[in-house]
């Protein structure tokens, strides 16, 4: 399963904008950051706020900050935001079901799909902050510094 | 069967002990609580064959507030399936619905690890139905990741 560019930026920014709470983060930041344009990533960001999963503040220092339910949200709420991937079957994705062998390799996808989807459902936004802290104190233990 | 009235748990105040005989009756309940279905004769086996701390391997913990049982967890140590090291499974676990979200399964998770790492493994492994998402995000939550198996099930014609 292969996510679109702008699921994924989404995906990162509500990642940065949870594990700064108190920060509010431009566009111009995030986008740097993770190599997007920021009229991509305004998209995104203007699609996250009509979500209510992030806030914009107007001015001097002006950004979004993350107003969402950490505890609550999934990755698959941020990612159903953007693409339809609960219904998306590997048969239909890769391979032409005309065929037997096409239905047989379908079916395989078909479990790949499944999977990835449990896993995004399983997954809020507090679990990937944590997930985040326990690699940097391993790259920490294991003398790395960690990436910013 | 008793089912006292179950109160907020505040977190300093929860016990997590073994489950004793006169728990079932509250176990079965919360059981039957959350999946709809009450399952007395399997819970009086399970507790034979589980509870009363008979062996380290086997664990049947409860967690009591005041003289409410919140919740259970269920576990066990299993050695070399399919060539895997000894390792901590839990297979059942449940919380009363009116102590969800008080850390009440973050207590008992805490403590059947403790009692597999006094046993002697390092890992605790867990299977749910890729559906139940509640218990999925939970397990999450607590720093579970993939582990390197894939269930696998026919149909028995």
């Amino acid at each position: 399963m292969k996510l679109q560019k702008s699921t994924s930026l989404a995906l990162f920014s509500i990642l940065e904008f949870a594990a700064n709470p108190g920060r509010q983060l431009s566009a111009a930041e995030i986008a740097e950051k993770y190599g997007a344009s920021t009229h991509h990533l305004a998209k995104v960001l203007r699609e996250l706020g009509r979500a209510g999963l992030v806030e914009s503040a107007r001015g001097v220092g002006g950004g979004y900050r993350f107003s969402g339910n950490a505890r609550r949200l999934t990755l698959m709420d941020v990612i159903e935001l953007f693409e339809d991937i609960s219904t998306r079957t590997g048969e239909s994705d890769e391979f032409d079901d005309s065929s037997e062998v096409g239905r047989a390799l379908g079916a395989v996808m078909t479990e790949v799909d499944e999977i990835a989807k449990a896993t995004f459902r399983s997954i809020t936004v507090d679990t990937m902050l944590k997930l985040i802290e326990r690699q940097r104190r391993a790259l920490a233990d294991a003398g790395n510094p960690p990436a910013t | 069967m008793s089912t006292p009235q179950a109160q907020s748990p505040a977190a300093q105040e929860l016990r997590v002990r073994q489950a004793e005989a006169s728990d079932l009756g509250q176990v079965i309940a919360i059981d039957a609580e959350v999946t709809g279905l009450e399952k007395t004769d399997y819970w009086y086996e399970l507790f034979h064959r589980y509870g009363g701390g008979r062996t380290r391997q086997r664990l049947f913990l409860v967690a009591e507030y005041g003289d409410a049982i919140q919740g259970f967890i269920i576990g066990e140590i299993r050695d070399w399936e399919f060539g895997s090291a000894p390792c901590g499974w839990v297979y059942g676990l449940s919380v009363r619905n009116s102590a969800r979200l008080a850390g009440v399964g973050a207590r008992m998770l805490d403590a059947i690890c403790d009692g597999f790492r006094h046993a002697g493994v390092h890992k605790v492994r867990t299977l749910l139905g890729r559906d139940n998402s509640l218990v999925l995000s939970f397990f999450r939550s607590q720093g579970m990741m993939a582990a390197p198996f894939i269930p696998l099930e026919k149909d028995l014609d």
